[in-house]
């Protein structure tokens, strides 16, 4: 008995396994010699292409602009970004080699999976489409759209991409910088946004993005310093 | 009254005793040569110096995360409180401006600060003390090169009664044996030059040797390894087989692991990934040999007898959930049979730092990952991803435990506990 027991366990088991040996989170690759091999020890968080993963946290890094990629990485291999399983990671790794994960990931094109958030409030919606494509004059914050691009895929050479995040890791951010824990270098324009930003209008902005449906092409767009609403030091300095 | 007089007495004497003990026991000045030794500013001395800096790991403790280099002020987590280590660019209010070449090797040698104060062991002057005289003067030379930092030290966080530096006379008495390295006549010159850096400025000792609830480590128990004070990293021991002793690897593999952070026999990670980045990939070729040739000969002792049969029973169910576990996400990186794909992916199967005794660096890679440092001969070191938020501490247990016993490995079943104690704490 116990024994047909084990055996009715085993197989629904196996099942699962093969399901999760498909899940882009478990570590694979072709070629030995080659970055998609090197950078297996990123996967089990931001999925195989860089897509994100089931997981709720960990943001999508596939296609952000590579100046952004790099810039973060060595924030947090300086201790700049804190993020302490990040920072462990990329503790000891060059500056060169940061450059070549930043691109390699910057060229990838992995499906957008949506992430909306379930029921929201239309007095939220509305408020957030209204901060993020037109802004907010009263409290000086700009559109979000001036610079992570018309279609939120971010802009060459250092701006993120808004596309396929979780609204838990928006929010975490905007928080995060509201606070000065996280920061780039000066002028930083976020920030300047986010400090101006209300815990209602930060709910509101990022509900807002989860809710948008993903864009056909999900390039950054080219950089325009021009049309950006204030200086940022991160674009500057980024290459 | 006649007490209070004797009381009063017995405490002058006692004063008297300490005051005489502490005349004799402090040490004292270094032979005066009445010449006043300046910095030897030659290009070819400071490049000498530079290079012993860096195999001495001085930017380690001596650089805060985002300060300037050799300015100080990183803390020391001690168990007995923090310390902060002291700004030695060429400063000369808060930094090393002031000293002289005796100075300097003064404090290496010795112990014994310019001000006659003396160090706490957390400055390897046990090991620095091997240096000779000539490293000493190039170091020095070099680090009155860098540009000087004008940066004030912090002042020591430690407990009550640690703050009073006298006490380290018993510690110094206890653990200290001062004197340069002796070349032993009966090695070749390779195993001496190997001997030198390990014992001296790679101060190798730090870790690999356990320290005791003293905060010292004894001479007998020299390299046998050790959990690392504050890190919760266990160092393993370098003489013993079962743990990272080298008496079975290749020379060229030791020199790897060291300089090039990556070898045939297993990448090294955590605290030691720091020590190569920081300080042995900037070894020549002959260096990295050298103390592989003298590591590789440590005699072989083994602290602990072999674990017996009936501990390394393994609870069958577990073990099948460790091998499910490994096949799903371990494999494709570290093989089927735990051959690895060295060296880009250390083997597992007979893989000492995953047998011995202590579980905590193969479960703490299992949770948090970890790249290999990006040194001059490997500038794209593979890595392995964190497993913290996918594994839970049975799955954690079951495949730690699965590849200590699989493939002949002969390590013992780690619990699901041990592997929630380090899941509290933070990746570093």
């Amino acid at each position: 008995m116990s024994r047909l027991r084990n055996f009715a366990l085993i197989v629904p088991l196996a099942w699962a396994g093969a399901a999760a040996a498909q899940d882009a989170a478990t570590p694979s690759f072709r070629d030995l010699d080659s970055v998609e091999a090197r950078v297996q020890g990123c996967v089990t968080c931001h999925g195989q292409s860089g897509q994100g993963t089931k997981d709720g946290y960990y943001p999508r890094i596939a296609g952000k602009p590579a100046g952004y990629l790099y810039n973060q990485l060595v924030a947090f291999r300086d201790d700049e970004r804190r993020y302490p399983p990040m920072n462990y990671l990329v503790a000891y790794l060059p500056d060169a080699y940061l450059h070549e994960i930043a691109d390699y990931f910057a060229k990838l094109r992995p499906e957008l999976v949506a992430h909306p958030v379930a029921n929201p409030a239309p007095e939220l919606v509305a408020r957030g489409a209204e901060l993020a494509t037109k802004g907010d004059v009263a409290t000086g914050v700009p559109a979000c759209v001036s610079c992570h691009g018309a279609s939120l895929t971010g802009m060459q050479p250092g701006v993120p991409g808004l596309t396929g995040l979780r609204p838990t890791y928006v929010t975490a951010q905007l928080t995060r910088w509201r606070t000065g824990d996280r920061h780039a270098p000066e002028p930083d324009c976020m920030k300047r946004v986010a400090t101006r930003l209300s815990d209602p209008d930060i709910a509101a902005v990022t509900t807002w993005l989860s809710l948008q449906p993903p864009p056909k092409d999900l390039s950054p767009e080219k950089a325009d310093i021009d049309r950006m609403p204030f200086a940022c030091g991160s674009q500057r300095g980024a290459k | 009254m006649k007490l209070a007089a004797r009381i009063a007495l017995g405490a002058v004497v006692v004063a008297g005793i300490g005051a005489l003990a502490l005349h004799f026991l402090l040490p004292g000045e270094l032979p005066h040569d009445k010449q006043v030794r300046h910095a030897n500013a030659h290009t070819t001395v400071i490049e000498r110096g530079e290079y012993l800096a860096r195999a001495g790991d001085c930017v380690a403790c001596h650089t805060d995360k985002d300060g300037q280099v050799f300015a100080g002020g990183r803390p020391m987590p001690t168990p007995f409180g923090n310390l902060y280590a002291p700004n030695i660019t060429p400063d000369d209010d808060t930094g090393i401006g002031r000293w002289t070449a005796d100075d300097f090797y003064r404090m290496m040698h010795t112990g014994v600060s310019r001000d006659g104060s003396l160090l706490y062991p957390a400055m390897p002057f046990a090991s620095y003390t091997k240096v000779t005289r000539a490293d000493s003067d190039a170091i020095f030379a070099y680090l009155m090169s860098v540009p000087p930092v004008r940066h004030p030290n912090r002042p020591h966080e430690l407990h009550f009664p640690f703050d009073n530096r006298d006490l380290l006379l018993g510690w110094r008495s206890l653990y200290f044996r001062e004197g340069e390295y002796k070349p032993d006549p009966a090695q070749t010159s390779e195993w001496n030059r190997g001997a030198y850096l390990v014992q001296g400025l790679g101060h190798c000792a730090m870790c690999h040797t356990a320290i005791n609830a003293l905060g010292g480590s004894s001479e007998s128990k020299a390299f046998e390894g050790g959990m690392i004070p504050n890190q919760n990293w266990y160092a393993p021991s370098l003489t013993s087989n079962r743990e990272a002793g080298l008496g079975d690897w290749d020379i060229q593999d030791i020199a790897d692991l060291l300089q090039v952070g990556a070898s045939h026999r297993g990448a090294v990670y955590g605290p030691m990934a720091e020590v190569v980045y920081n300080s042995l990939q900037y070894l020549s070729d002959e260096d990295a040999k050298a103390m592989a040739v003298y590591l590789r000969a440590l005699p072989k002792r083994d602290s602990e007898p072999p674990p017996t049969s009936q501990a390394r029973l393994v609870d069958p169910a577990v073990m099948e959930l460790g091998r499910k576990v490994y096949a799903q996400q371990c494999a494709a990186c570290h093989g089927g049979e735990g051959k690895g794909q060295p060296p880009a992916y250390p083997p597992l199967a007979g893989n000492q730092s995953i047998t011995m005794l202590s579980p905590v660096n193969s479960i703490r890679m299992v949770l948090n990952g970890g790249y290999a440092p990006g040194t001059r001969k490997n500038g794209r070191p593979y890595g392995m991803p964190p497993f913290s938020h996918i594994l839970d501490d049975n799955e954690v247990a079951a495949v730690v435990t699965y590849i200590r016993v699989a493939w002949d490995n002969a390590g013992t079943p780690v619990t699901p506990a041990q592997a929630n104690d380090l899941r509290k704490l933070l990746p570093e």
